[in-house]
Parts: structure tokens; sequence; C-alpha cells
């Protein structure tokens, strides 16, 4: 073997070492008296600290590891997305796991690997290294939406995720070696240089392997059919669990995607007519069964199965432009769903609540700031102007028009305007509904504003200045081009 | 940022955020001082924004401000920027105008009310949102106005929550907006798709070579644009949500369901005339919709006996007016009559706002009467506001009604079918605005004696804004007298010329030569036959009031048609929403629920003891997850196989 | 006419699986009794449910041991390639260890190792 092409530099790994030494300083203090404590503070260290190399290694386009890990502008912006649904996500957890008397030094390591996994994900160009990732990604979240050990709804939630979370890898990795059987490489670099003499030779072992992987990772972005687990493990799980899902393994489930298919697969025409059903389908299900939900997680795991429609509507038109806009919408996302979460998650820490739209009533005038804030969320996850969301959607829908794809983009527009009603139903519970008993004082610490701070400034940001973020989004894709 | 018009904008945005953020900390009084005081100083802002716009040669009145840019993506640049001309100017000084005397009415109006500080913020939210939507230089600004204005609007109409049917009422608004906003969205997808650009400007310029005239495109795009207006400004078939919108308080209705907002989808049609124009078959439409919904609004504004409800009829008919206009090109007429509605509507409902005030929130009009004695200023102000509506000749409704029924005559488009609905709706409109002064201030005093002894007329803070709008409404007409009366020309249209001259261009249209004498025979023949209906108004509803049950009790059918509002909301209901909510309740119950766990069930049936299994395994919903899994995988990987082995091959 | 074929394929799975099904539910006797009913256990009489918890140890130390065993399959192709790579090679496969090893600190100190 060549050694020159190796190019083993653990400085490309920065961020993925510190979340991985932090993790297991967690795990390893966790276990004696005095180190239970360190948990929140770690791990927040670790994700600052990662977040740190990643922004400093922005703009480098460097391969090592024998072409085993890419650090280039697409992996940088994932791993921006992911790092700061942790931090957030984090912020607000501590707060949530004391009230509900679980917290444990492991869920913050849990979490730290989890990210470690997305980061791996969205770091390469390998498929086995993408699985890779996949997994270490997604054997911590399983835990995770499980870890109200005592709660039966939270353990349904993990062993829910994690038997269909496995029959999901089998598919995703049978497709790999499909794929493998049909070019002799997991390289996609290799396997888009090539792609044409492999179509020839192997027509239909290469379909079926990129329908597989397609499947695979349908299933962790919520795609439908593939999305029938997330109500129930949304509803099950931790609230600031079920946050960090509606963000993190959904971001990374698309930035495997888009190498996939917008890279390796990118000559394969074919696709984009499976990618046009699935992305009706998901925005059409998602938004509809979002319509008449009692229990607001509920609702928000069928919105999140609707908002990857969205996506999956950029993916299918393909190219610079529309990839771009996917990329921005799911920045926007992470900020807007991560504070809708936030402030559920804050009223969750009382004792008693389920997350039905009937506890929200009275809110407005008890917590106006927080109703407001609510507001805001709830108006970018419908897509009013100039919230995140708005923009999101605008270049999604826009870029469909200008690829061809107009049906989609009508079908599109048409049921995110049906999603306008079940997000304005919350904000018509907190400001406009007569509350029959007072609303219950929720209790604020500086985390919590802090997440609510960043979420907000985020949503709001992205959507009066889409500018600059924009910019971001069309060189990370081109990073990879 | 080198101009005022930044700061048009902003200075309502300074006071919802003083007004929200300090809400309950504040004195009453301060929230509606720094409530009104800010659109006051974007009313004289706007003044001198005019100025400065009459000091530039007729052709080049335009002024810009670009902000910041927006968004630039390859081929895709939008601005934050405003845009001042003509008929930006004329709107934001009716916009700030009307809505500062509004406000200084709400403080009287809203006086007693708990939430003052959340009115005065919203309502200074809307003026935030109105002065985008008027002064945006491109479409997208414009839709970001546009669903801040509807926004506001849904939570000015909720204001009362404590009262369901509000809540309803603002839902209802709400869903029938949002049905408008995607012809809206899309259409401007369309024009971007085509043109390129957003810009106003850049849009009307390459308008003429960007679409074929008449083409399917951009009667699609025009269409579309068109289901917008007729979503914000309540024409037919969404016309349904602005009657129940007079749930909100009368200040709102007055400024958003009247004089502002509901002339959104006008002012949009104004500033993409030179594209509506290209498509003849949307200007039919156009002007056919807004034809008969005048018509149609009319006739049930007949039997209302809601003072505020016959005046949400009413407005919804009077848009109708200024569509029929806009259908016929006679953007200028249109805008004008926007104006002089928006004065006298306003003072109507000010004005009934004034009534109900004073009777304490008694709306029905059949416990009114005689209150002419109570409350003479309101009663004078409206009594003028009923004359401009009803097109009494000499003040500000008749110039521009005038002008529209002889467009819809006279111009290329126009046909004398139009001017003979707008005729018939003249004459309704004089019955049922009489019918409502004679119900409210003349005759019978039909109050119980408890409301009696409070009857007021309302505080100066609330009677001088009807002053000054009775004024306007006399006045406001002036600037725009037709070229026939005095051989002037009508500076308005004058004024104007300049905004619509791409669309005149595209039009080739010549100066119609109708005979001055037609002009002159059919505004008599309007004038008579009104003051006919003011007759009858005057002997149903003042003389001889038995006639009216008699009328009722001889065509039973005819008045419960109309009384009930030909049951529109009941049809929509059964037709659209139950539906929706029942294929929504489908897919959910039927199919998610009892379909695939019935094809797990009915399957585990015929292969017996397994779903025994199943059960004991307490895993029924987990294997229908997979089960439904499985037939995806299927489903794609089979598609997948086909399109591969048709590569193959 | 491909297609042809594979919609008769299709059809006569979905008769051969269909029908076989449908015959025996048809066909077959059915008339269930207490003892039929019952679990078959190797002929055995059942006793108590069949749905018997088993301690959780099993599993920890099952998963431990697997977890050294996979590490002791995987230095085999290691060994192999050692020579090429040289120090790099003997220092990563240090990391692997020592996360597999900080895995048994955490699981000694958490007691699993302690059969309760």
């Amino acid at each position: 073997m060549n050694l020159s092409g190796a190019n083993i530099d653990f400085t490309l790994l920065l961020p993925e070492i510190s979340l991985a030494i932090c993790g297991f300083a967690i795990l390893l203090l966790g276990v004696t008296k005095r180190g239970k404590d360190f948990g929140f503070g770690l791990g927040l260290f670790g994700l600052i600290a990662a977040l740190a190399f990643t922004v400093q290694q922005w703009g480098t386009l460097e391969t090592g590891f024998f072409g085993m890990v890419t650090k280039d502008g697409f992996s940088s912006l994932y791993n921006i997305i992911f790092l700061l649904a942790g931090i957030i996500s984090l912020l607000i957890a501590q707060t949530y796991l004391r009230a509900k008397k679980i917290d444990k030094p492991e869920y913050y390591a849990l979490v730290l690997f989890s990210i470690l996994g997305m980061m791996v994900m969205a770091s390469s160009y390998d498929l086995i290294i993408i699985f890779i990732g996949l997994e270490i990604m997604s054997i911590p979240l399983y835990v995770l939406a499980g870890f109200h050990r005592f709660n039966p709804k939270s353990n349904e939630a993990g062993i829910k995720y994690f038997i269909i979370g496995a029959f999901a890898s089998g598919f995703l990795l049978y497709g790999i070696a499909l794929v493998y059987g049909a070019g002799a490489t997991t390289d996609l670099r290799l396997i888009a240089a090539n792609y044409h003499s492999m179509a020839q030779q192997a027509p239909l072992l290469l379909y079926a392997g990129v329908a597989l992987i397609l499947i695979g990772f349908g299933f962790k972005v919520g795609a439908v059919p593939f999305h029938m687990w997330a109500p129930d493990v949304y509803q099950g799980a931790p609230t600031p669990v079920t946050a960090f899902f509606s963000v993190g393994p959904k971001a990374a489930g698309f930035a495997a995607l888009m190498r996939i298919l917008d890279f390796g697969f990118d000559s394969m025409d074919e696709i984009q007519s499976v990618l046009w059903i699935l992305a009706v389908l998901t925005m059409a299900v998602g938004n509809i069964l979002a319509l008449f939900q009692d229990n607001i997680k509920r609702m928000l795991a069928y919105s999140s199965i609707a908002h990857a429609g969205y996506i999956l509507v950029a993916l299918t038109v393909g190219g610079e432009g529309a990839v771009a806009s996917g990329l921005y919408y799911l920045l926007g996302y992470t900020f807007f769903n991560l504070g809708a979460f936030a402030i559920l998650t804050i009223l969750d820490t009382r004792d008693g609540t389920d997350s039905r739209f009937s506890e929200l009533t009275g809110m407005a005038s008890r917590h106006p700031f927080l109703a407001t804030l609510l507001a805001i969320f709830m108006f970018s996850l419908a897509g009013f102007p100039p919230t995140a969301g708005f923009f999101g959607k605008l270049y999604i829908f826009s870029g469909a028009v200008e690829g061809g794809f107009i049906w989609l983009a009508i079908i599109g527009v048409m049921t995110s305007f049906v999603s306008v009603y079940y997000y304005l139903r919350v904000v018509v519970a907190c400001f406009f509904t007569k509350a029959d008993h007072p609303f219950q004082q929720v209790a604020m610490n500086p985390y919590l504003a802090l997440a609510l701070i960043i979420t907000a400034v985020g949503a709001l940001g992205l959507g009066l200045f889409p500018s600059s973020w924009i910019d971001l989004s069309r060189q990370a894709f081109a990073s990879f081009l | 940022m080198n101009t005022v018009l930044p700061l048009i904008v902003l200075f309502p945005l300074v006071g919802f955020l003083i007004n929200f953020l300090l809400a309950g900390k504040l004195s009453r009084k301060l929230v509606g001082i720094i409530g009104s005081g800010t659109v006051l100083i974007s009313f004289l802002l706007s003044i001198k924004a005019f100025l400065d716009l009459t000091a530039l040669p007729a052709d080049a009145r335009i002024i810009s401000d670009t902000l910041y840019n927006w968004m630039a993506v390859e081929g895709f640049s939008v601005d934050v920027s405003f845009l001042l001309d003509p008929l930006s100017a004329i709107m934001i000084l009716v916009v700030t105008g009307v809505g500062f005397l509004i406000h200084v009415y709400s403080i009287g109006y809203m006086a007693h009310d708990e939430g003052v500080g959340r009115f005065f913020a919203y309502l200074n939210l809307f003026m935030f949102s109105m002065l985008t939507l008027v002064l945006a230089s491109n479409f997208l600004l414009m839709f970001v106005g546009w669903e801040g204005v509807g926004l506001c609007s849904y939570l000015l109409i909720g204001f009362w929550f404590e009262r369901d049917s509000a809540t309803e009422a603002g839902k209802k608004a709400f869903v029938v907006n949002r049905i408008g906003d995607f012809g809206f969205l899309l259409g401007m997808f369309i024009i971007f798709w085509n043109v390129g650009s957003l810009d106003f400007q850049t849009v009307t310029a390459l308008a003429p070579s960007a679409f074929a005239i008449g083409g399917t495109v951009i009667t699609a795009a025009t269409l579309l644009l068109f289901l917008g207006a007729t979503g914000k400004s309540a024409q037919i078939p969404l016309y349904v949500w602005l009657p129940d919108a007079m749930e909100g308080p009368t200040p709102v209705s007055a400024l958003i369901h009247a004089a502002t907002m509901v002339t959104a989808g006008v002012y949009m049609l104004a500033r993409s005339s030179a594209l509506f124009v290209m498509a003849p078959t949307t200007m039919m439409v156009v002007a056919v919709i807004g034809a008969a919904t005048a018509l149609f609004a009319a006739t049930i504004a007949l039997f209302q006996n809601d003072i505020k409800r016959v005046l949400a009829y009413s407005t919804v008919s009077q848009l109708g007016y200024m569509f029929m206009a806009c259908g016929v090109a006679a953007f200028g007429a249109g805008v004008f009559h926007l104006m002089t509605h928006a004065f006298f509507k306003a003072l109507l409902f000010l004005g009934a706002g004034s009534v109900i005030h004073g009777m304490s929130d008694e709306q029905d009009m059949r416990k009114m009467g005689g209150l002419k004695k109570y409350m003479p200023v309101t009663f004078i102000t409206m009594l003028i506001a009923t004359l401009a509506i009803s097109g009494l000749p000499g003040i500000s409704g008749f110039f521009s009604k005038d002008e529209i029924l002889w467009q819809a005559f006279s111009s290329d488009l126009g046909h004398p079918a139009l001017w003979f609905i707008g005729m018939i709706t003249a004459l309704l409109t004089t019955f049922y605005m009489f019918r409502l002064i004679f119900m409210t201030f003349f005759g019978k005093e039909r109050m119980d004696e408890k409301t009696k002894s409070h009857l007021h007329e309302s505080p100066k803070v609330m009677t001088i804004p009807l002053i000054v709008l009775a004024i306007l409404s006399i006045a406001g007409g002036w600037i725009g007298i037709p070229k026939l009366f005095f051989g002037a020309t009508n500076f308005f249209e004058h004024w104007l010329e300049p905004v619509f001259a791409p669309a005149q261009r595209i039009l080739h249209s010549s100066e119609a030569h109708h005979a001055a004498s037609t002009e002159w025979g059919l505004m008599a023949i309007t004038v008579t036959l009104s003051l006919g209906a003011f007759a009858l108004a005057l002997r149903f509803y003042l003389k001889k009031p038995e006639t009216v049950t008699r009328l009722r009790e001889s065509f039973p059918g005819v008045h419960r048609l109309l009384y009930g509002k030909y049951f529109i909301d009941e049809i929509y209901d059964r037709l659209i929403i139950r539906p929706l909510h029942f294929f929504s309740i489908f897919l959910w119950k039927i199919v998610d629920v009892l379909l695939i766990d019935g094809l797990i069930n009915g399957g585990a049936f015929l292969v017996g003891g397994v779903s025994r299994v199943m059960r004991y395994a307490q895993s029924g919903r987990l294997t229908s997850y997979v089960t439904v899994f499985t037939v995806g995988v299927a489903l794609i990987t089979g598609v997948m196989l086909l399109l591969g082995y048709s590569i193959g091959n | 006419m491909d297609y042809f074929f594979v919609a008769l394929f299709v059809g006569m799975a979905f008769a051969l699986v269909g029908g076989g099904l449908a015959i025996s539910y048809l066909v077959a006797p059915n008339r269930p009794n207490k003892v039929k009913s019952q679990p078959y256990e190797c002929g055995e009489h059942t006793v108590g449910p069949s749905w018997v918890h088993f301690n959780v140890g099993y599993y920890l130390f099952a998963l431990l041991f697997l977890v050294f065993d996979v590490e002791a399959a995987f230095l085999y192709p290691w060994a192999l390639v050692f020579r090429e790579f040289g120090l790099i090679a003997l220092f990563e496969v240090g990391i692997f260890i020592v996360i597999l090893l900080f895995a048994l600190v955490y699981a000694w100190k958490k007691g699993v190792l302690e059969w309760v």
C-alpha cells in the first residue's frame, strides 16, 4: 500500500477528537463520586471547542486518512448545524432532566457521541465511513430516546426507534453492498467518475443499491413511508431529546443524501422521479396528519416530517441552487424548530404536563415574552415573512419552479399553506383562548434564556439578512463540485 | 438611506415596540399618545415626501431608497427598498392620514378596555406592515407587508378573544386569506421565472418583451395575482371573511377592514397594471368579478340589521366597484375611489362606533332609532358620509363613483352591462345607507330605558376625527373633478398618469370619443334613480315602516335568501371545510390506524394463530410500521429496478 | 412485453401464496382445545408463562464479551499490515484499545461485573 496518500493528519479531526475526549471524560468522571456534576459543563465545553475547531477549518479542503475523511465547506457547514443543535439542546436539557430527576452524566456523553457520528457522516466521501458515522450517531440516539427509564412511553420510544432503526440500517448496508458489487468501490468520487461504465455493466445492482441507500436515509430524515416511527418516538422521548431528534439526525441524513445523490450519483437522473414522489408524499402526509393532533410534540413530529418533505423538494430538483436552498433551509430549521422545542421543554419541566394544546391557554398573559417567542417560531415554521422559514421555502420553491418542477412547487406551496392552520393553533391557544385555570408558572434560568436568544436571533436574522447565509450554503455546496 | 421613506415606515414600528415591550407599564394616556404620535410623525413625513415628489418634473416623479440587499442569489436579487411614485404617495397619505385620525379616535373608543396597550401595539404594527406594503419597490417586499397586514388583521379581529365568535372570525379571515396568498406567491414565482426580476419598475419595463399579449403565461400569472387580491380585498369568492371580521373593535373595522388593508388588492392591481393589461382575459375576469361582487354584496346589505354588517357588506360592494374600474383599465378611477372611499367609509365606521359606544355596545339597528337628538355630531357626520357614498352631486363619492361608471361604459374594455350593474348597485347603496340612517337616527326610540339613560354623545377625542373625516368626505373628491364639469383636466388622473403610462402604451388606447351628452345623460340617470332609492328608503323606514313587513311577507323567499347572505358560509362549510376535515380524519383514522392495522389484523386473521402471538407481544403498531416500511421498500426498489432494467436494455 | 412477464410473475406469486393460505384456511379443520393451544415445549408440560425475564446481567456480560471478542478479531488484520504502516499503526490501535478499556472501566465502576 502506498503510504504517501495516507495523509494521516490528526488536526483534520480536531473537532471530532474534542468531542470524543469530552465524551469519555464525562463517562469516566461520571462513575466517580464527585465527577457526576461535570457532565453538563464538560459537554458544553466539548461542543464549543468542536465548534471553534470547525469554524477554524472553514474554507479548507483537505482529505486525509487514505481518502476516508474529507473536510470541505459542505462538511463544515453541516458540522456547524450539528454542533448548534447540540449546544441548544444541551442548554435546554439540564433544567428538564433535573426536574424529571434523570440528570445523569451519561446523557451529555451520549449527545456528544451522537454528534460525533453525525460529523463523521458529513465528512466523508466513502460509503463505509458514512455508514459507520450513521451507526455512531444512531446507537446513542436509541438510548437517548429511552433515557427516561421509568417512563413507559420513553421506553416504548427507545425500543421502537431501535427496532425500526436497525431495520433501516440493514437496508442501507445492503444497498452499499450492492453498489460495491456494481463498481467494486465504496468511494463516491470513484463512483461519480466511473458512473456510466458502472451503469452499463450492472444497472440492476446499481439501481437497487441506490434505492436501498435512499431508503436507509429516508428513514433517518423521516420521509414517508418511512416516517411512522416519528410521532411515537417524538412523543415518548424526553422533550430535549425530541428537540435534538428533530434536527440532528435529520440534518445528518440529508448531509449523506446530498453527498450521495448530488455528487456520487449525480448522473442518475431517474432517481428524480422517485424523489419527486417521496417529496410529495412526505409533504402531504406530514402536513395533513399534523392538522388534528392534540399533542404538540406529536404535531411537531408530523411537522418535522413535512419539513423533511420541503428539503426533499430541493434534493429532487438537484443542482447547485436547489441543494444550497436545502442547506439554507436546514440551517433556518435548526433555529426555529429547536426554538419551538426549547419553549416546549421549558413548559414540560413543570409537573403533570403532557404537551397538550390545552396546556398553552393563558400563556400569553402569564409569560408574554415566552408566548411571543413561541409565536415567532410558529410563524417561522409556517413560513411567514420575514422569518427564516419564509425565505427557506421561497428559495426552495422558486428553485423548483426554475428547475421546471412546477407541480412540485405548487403542491409544496399548497401543503405549506395547509400547515399554517396547525401552527396557528398553537398561537391561538397561547393568545386567543380563555384559560379555565391559571397558567402554571415556569421557571427561567440563564441557560434557557441563552438557548431562546440564540434560536430567536437565528430565526429572525436568517430571514432579515438571508444574503450572506445563502452565500454560505452555496459555497458549501460548491465545495464538493 | 437618504430619504425620509424608511423613517415613514419605521416610526410605527417604534411605536409598536414601545407599546408591546412595555405593555402594562405605561399609563393608558401615554399608550395612546405614543400610538398616535408615531403615526402622526409618519403622516408629517409623508407630507414632506409628497412635497419632495411634487417638486420633481412630472415624468421623473420617482424617489427610491434602498436600505440593503436582502438576498442575492445568482440571477435572483431582491433589495429591501422603498419606492415613492405618485401612486404610493397618495397611498401613504391616505394610510397615515386616515390612520392617524383613527388612532386618535381609538384613544376615546378603547378608553375603558383592559388591553389598550396591546391594542395600540397591534395597530402600530399594522401601520408598519401597511406602509411596507405600499412603499415596497418589489413584489417580495410587498408580500412581506401583505402577510404582515394579514397577521395584524387576524390579531385585531380576535382582539376580544373572550368571545368565541371573535376567535372564529379571526381564524376564518386567516384561512381565507391564505388561499389568496397562495395565488399571490405563485403569481410572483411565474413573473420572476419569466422576467427574472421582482422589482416593480423592472417588471413594468420588461413585461412587454417577456410576455406575449394575451398569452397563457401572463394570463395565469395575473389571474393568480388577482386571486391574491380577491382574498385580501374580499371579492367573490373569497369575500366571506370580511363581514365576520366585524367582530374586531370598531376602529379596527374602520382602519383595516374599510380604509386601508382591504384596498391592498386594488393597490396591487394598480401597481402591476402593466402586467394586467397584457392579459385581456384577466381584465375581463377582474371587471366581471368586481361588478358581480358590487351587486351581490349590495343586495345582502339591504336587509342586515347589525349596523356594522351593513357597512361591511357595503365595503365589499364598494371594493367591487374599484375592481370593476381596474378591470376596464381605469386604474386611476379605481385608486380615486379607493381614496374617497377611505374617507367616507372610515367615517361611517367611526360613526357607527360612536353610536355603538353611546348605545352601550348595542349593534342591532332594530333597537336604535331617534338618536339624532342625542348624538348630533355623530348624526351630521354620518349623514355627510352617507351622502358621499350615495353619490350626491358635488361631494367626493359622486365624482369617484361617476368616474368609474363612465369608464365602465365608455372604456375600450368596458361594456354597457357593467355600467348597468354599477348603476343598480348605486341605487341599492343609496337605499341601504339611508335605511341605516333612518333606522338609527330617526323614528321611534326603540332602545330600553337603561340604555337610554346612558345615551350620550361621544367625547371630543372621538368626534373631532369624525369632523375631520367629514370635511375630507366632502372635499376629498374635488381634486378629481372630471374634465366634463369645468373643462379643466382631472388633476388626480393627471397626477397618476406617469404610473399608468406603461399600461396605457400597451393598450394603445385612444381617447374614447363619446359625446359629452352621453356622459351627462348617464350621470343624470344615476342621480335620478338614486333619488328614487332615497325616496323609497324614506317611505319604507321613516314614513311607513309597516310596508317593510308587508313586503317581507309577500316575498319570504327573497328576504330569507338576502338575510341569510345567500347561505354562502354554509355552502363553503359543506363543500370545502367539512370534506377537508373529513379527509384529514379519514387519512388519520382510516388509513393510518384502521386500514394499516386492519391490513395487519386482516392478514393475521388469515394466518390464524399468528395474530394472537402478535397481540401477546403487544407490538401491533410497531409491526404495522414495519409493514408500511417494507411496502415502501418494495415499491421504491421495484421502481428503481424497473428503471435500471430499462437502462440496461 | 417484458413488463407483461413481470406482471405475470407477480400475479402468479401472489396467487400461489394467497391460494395456499386460502386453501389451508378453507380445508383445514379448526378444532382448538386447551391442550392444543398450549405452547409446545418438547412434549413437556409447560410450567408458568413462557415469557420469563432473563437476568439483565447475562446481556451485559454478553455485550462486554462481544466487544473484546470483536477487538481480537480486529487485531488479526491489523497484525498483518503492521510492518507496512509502522509506528502510526501502533499508535492507532493503541487509541482503539484504550477506548475499549474506557468502556471496561466504565462498566466495572457501574457494577456490571458484579453478579447480583
